[in-house]
């Protein structure tokens, strides 16, 4: 089974690489964009076939390592 | 004083932490690789360099923070073992929960060489110890993840509880915004852990201890801690 972690940051944490998109944005004349917000997301094949378990298994990582939760907040989907 | 400086693929400044470190012991540290389980037995400090542990891959230090050799670091600290972490040492640290807070991507996202004035924000501390507190001293920089976050209960602990121990500065002194090149919360540079025997630093106070470095301003970390341990 695959899951897959999207990792943000958290609202409030600066996010340069996202301003720095959102001002290049601009300058290819693209002037309706707003916010802009980067992150990653990783891909984790699973062994599991139980969606729960495979689910708490996911989130479990992302907390011990894919995410520092003290910056980033992370959210998991099952494929 | 028997000091431990970890090794982690991608670390690059352990030669000049230990030529820092002899000089302020009379002592060769000891250089151990991160793949090991246990400190030696007598180690007093335990020193995390700088560098670009495994490729900053994932986040900066978040793959050493893991490394077999931490549990014994964290158990170290436990029993109120002393540490120092500077530049990626410092990243190190807090992704391994030793400190509070984490370090991000600089504000202007350039990677930044260049020297800095630090101001000495407690002389309450084994590594700060041989500086009179507001104090202003040169430290070369080199980091492209250094602005330093944390939430803003985290910040005004560290504040009451005099846990800044160096804020980016001019030349005179004043923490000014352009003096925060990394766009840092409230210029930190350095802080101390809850026992005060662990600090993290972005700068490098290794690379200004003797005159043919151009200065000796960062010899005084070096002093404090050696003098604190030299009777351990």
């Amino acid at each position: 089974m695959k899951a897959r972690v999207t990792v943000m940051p958290k609202n409030g944490v600066l996010d340069p690489q996202g301003k720095a998109i959102e001002h290049a944005l601009g300058t290819l004349g693209f002037a309706t964009v707003g916010e802009v917000r980067t992150g990653k997301i990783i891909e984790l094949e699973l062994a599991e076939t139980d969606p729960d378990k495979a689910r708490a298994q996911a989130e479990e990582m992302a907390r011990k390592l894919l995410a520092n939760t003290v910056i980033e907040s992370f959210r998991v989907e099952l494929a | 004083m028997n000091a431990v400086i970890l090794l982690f693929p991608g670390t690059n400044r352990e030669r000049d932490m230990a030529i820092a470190l002899h000089k302020a012991t009379g002592k060769k540290p000891t250089i151990l690789f991160h793949q090991e389980t246990s400190l030696p037995a007598g180690t007093d400090l335990v020193v995390l360099p700088g560098g670009f542990s495994h490729g900053d891959y994932l986040r900066c230090g978040a793959m050493a923070a893991r490394s077999p050799i931490m549990p014994a670091v964290a158990e170290f600290a436990a029993k109120g073992g002393h540490i120092l972490g500077v530049c990626n040492g410092f990243q190190i640290l807090t992704e391994a929960g030793l400190l509070p807070g984490a370090l991000l991507r600089n504000a202007g996202l350039r990677f930044l060489s260049m020297d800095c004035h630090l101001r000495v924000e407690t002389s309450d501390s084994p590594f700060t110890s041989r500086w009179q507190k507001g104090e202003v001293y040169r430290a070369p920089m080199a980091h492209g993840d250094g602005n330093f976050f944390c939430d803003d209960e985290t910040l005004a602990r560290l504040n009451g509880e005099a846990r800044v121990a160096f804020r980016y500065v001019d030349a005179s002194g004043a923490a000014t915004p352009e003096a925060n090149r990394n766009g840092a919360r409230e210029n930190i540079a350095g802080i101390l852990s809850e026992n005060r025997r662990i600090l993290g630093m972005m700068p490098h106070p290794e690379d200004l201890v003797d005159p043919l470095m151009g200065g000796t301003d960062g010899l005084p970390l070096f002093e404090s801690i050696a003098g604190v341990l030299a009777a351990a």
